[in-house]
């Protein structure tokens, strides 16, 4: 189990080498391992993790409580969308939706006062990103999967 | 939908009138410096069940801790021997109208001084006693006693002469999106005011119900006690309560809500 560990984390692209195109894109997969949707939706629902219908309604996650309404409903993303769209969006939406409210999920520095989870104190020097590698292929996964 | 037992949506044109007699403006024309048409009390957003708790004083959980603040006003403490009501007596008339204005400037010192910084600087140097801690449960106590001498008075904080500097800093405060998340007051309070975020329906973030009892935490909740949270909420490392950049961020929004009515101690969940 170690090795193959390894080998994951040695084929995984870190923060700053991940390239988004003119529209902020990501064609290549951060892990090169195939993302699994029910992961991806769990990630979503996860508080500590996406927690992305903080701010999204989606149909298909309806069991989990409390979905907000600050982003839009995102029932057929995957249609909208292309895979590489939507790792541009969730690894940082910023570089697809300028100024978006939207957190950057895979970005581990250029923050004001970055704090250590939701403790309130300053963070580690290196910042961990909030979602790892293969949490983000995961969630792409599942959007993929919300089909119009 | 109206009347059902969890969490009603309250009827967007009520009206807060206090023990039948208090008549409070929760909803008015924004000040010009405020890029809103229209400020809203954060009454406005909560359901029907927490609104009407905050209707008459004997439901109000925030009343009792003005009680037991008229007890701390009258009794002596510290090296000189003095309680708050040596100096300025009957607190109906002496405070009178004094939330209203504040955070403001004073003269002496001058500095910009919030309620809490004038009651422990009173503390300190008038009454030789120890200053409360900034967000501590006797000063909201203390705060609520002193708010509610001005319920149903417009907020009408200044924000220009000697405070002007700090209350840019406050506006710039504002609008930085911190921490991890990358998310500003304004983001939340401003962009999505009126829409739901996860279980919490968004207010414009005013102050003028403060100190709050939230039903939450069954206490009640200073200014800064309640910046500190919604900071870290960005998975950011929090200003300190009494701080100068959360002085500077209460007196700008403090004037984001001028016009409002003092409601202090306001509930909420
Ligand atoms: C704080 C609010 C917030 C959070 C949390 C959030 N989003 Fe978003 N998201 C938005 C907003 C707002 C937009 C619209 C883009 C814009 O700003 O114009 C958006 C856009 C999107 C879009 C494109 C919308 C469409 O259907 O066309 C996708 C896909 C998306 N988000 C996925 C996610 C995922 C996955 C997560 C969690 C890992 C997440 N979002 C977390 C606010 C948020
Ligand atoms: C020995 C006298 C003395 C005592 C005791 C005292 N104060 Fe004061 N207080 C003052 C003076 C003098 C001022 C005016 C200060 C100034 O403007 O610099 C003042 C101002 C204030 C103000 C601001 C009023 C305004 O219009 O801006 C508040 C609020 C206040 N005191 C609260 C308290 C409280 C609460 C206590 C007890 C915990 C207390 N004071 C005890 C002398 C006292
Ligand atoms: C991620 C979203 C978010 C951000 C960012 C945020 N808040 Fe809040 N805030 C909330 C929520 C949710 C509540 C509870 C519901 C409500 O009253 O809006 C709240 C409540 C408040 C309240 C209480 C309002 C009342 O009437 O009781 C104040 C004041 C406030 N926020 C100020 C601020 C300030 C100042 C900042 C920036 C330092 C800020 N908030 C940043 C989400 C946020």
């Amino acid at each position: 189990a170690c090795a193959a560990t390894n080998a994951v984390q040695a084929a995984e692209t870190a923060p700053s080498n991940v390239t988004h195109d003119d529209y902020g894109s990501v064609a290549a997969s951060l892990t090169g391992v195939a993302g699994d949707p029910a992961r991806g939706a769990a990630v979503m629902t996860d508080r500590g993790l996406g927690n992305c219908i903080a701010c999204h309604e989606v149909t298909a996650l309806k069991d989990a409580p409390w979905h907000g309404e600050v982003g839009p409903v995102l029932d057929g993303a995957g249609s909208r969308w292309t895979e590489a769209d939507l790792r541009g969006i969730v690894v940082n939406s910023k570089m697809v939706f300028d100024g978006t409210i939207m957190p950057a999920y895979y970005k581990n520095s250029g923050y004001v006062r970055p704090g250590d989870l939701y403790t309130g104190k300053a963070g580690p020097a290196e910042m961990p990103t909030i979602l790892s590698a293969q949490q983000v292929e995961d969630v792409v996964a599942f959007l993929l999967t919300l089909q119009d | 939908l109206l009347g059902t037992a969890s969490g009603a949506w309250s009827d967007e044109n009520a009206t807060l009138i206090v023990n039948g007699e208090i008549e409070m403006v929760t909803r008015t024309a924004a000040p010009d410096h405020v890029p809103f048409d229209e400020i809203r009390s954060g009454w406005t957003f909560r359901t029907e069940e927490t609104q009407v708790l905050q209707m008459d004083d004997f439901d109000n959980p925030g009343m009792i801790f003005v009680d037991q603040a008229i007890d701390t006003w009258n009794t002596a403490e510290g090296s000189e021997g003095k309680s708050c009501a040596s100096c300025h007596e009957d607190v109906e008339s002496s405070m009178q109208g004094v939330r209203a204005v504040y955070p403001k400037w004073n003269e002496t010192a001058g500095e910009v001084r919030t309620l809490a910084m004038q009651i422990n600087d009173c503390r300190e140097n008038q009454m030789g006693a120890n200053p409360y801690k900034y967000d501590s449960n006797p000063m909201a106590a203390m705060e609520a006693l002193i708010s509610v001498q001005s319920r149903g008075m417009p907020v009408n904080v200044a924000i220009d002469g000697p405070v002007s500097e700090t209350w840019e800093k406050g506006k710039e405060i504002y609008y930085t999106r911190y921490g991890q998340l990358e998310l500003s007051c304004a983001n939340c309070h401003e962009d999505n005011y009126d829409n739901m975020i996860r279980a919490d329906h968004l207010s414009q973030g005013q102050i003028n119900g403060f100190p709050t009892y939230r039903l939450k935490n069954a206490k009640l909740n200073t200014v800064h006690g309640r910046f500190k949270g919604c900071v870290r909420d960005t998975r950011a490392e929090t200003f300190s309560p009494g701080s100068p950049e959360f002085v500077a961020l209460e007196l700008y929004v403090a004037s984001r809500g001028n016009g409002l009515s003092v409601e202090g101690p306001s509930v909420r969940n």
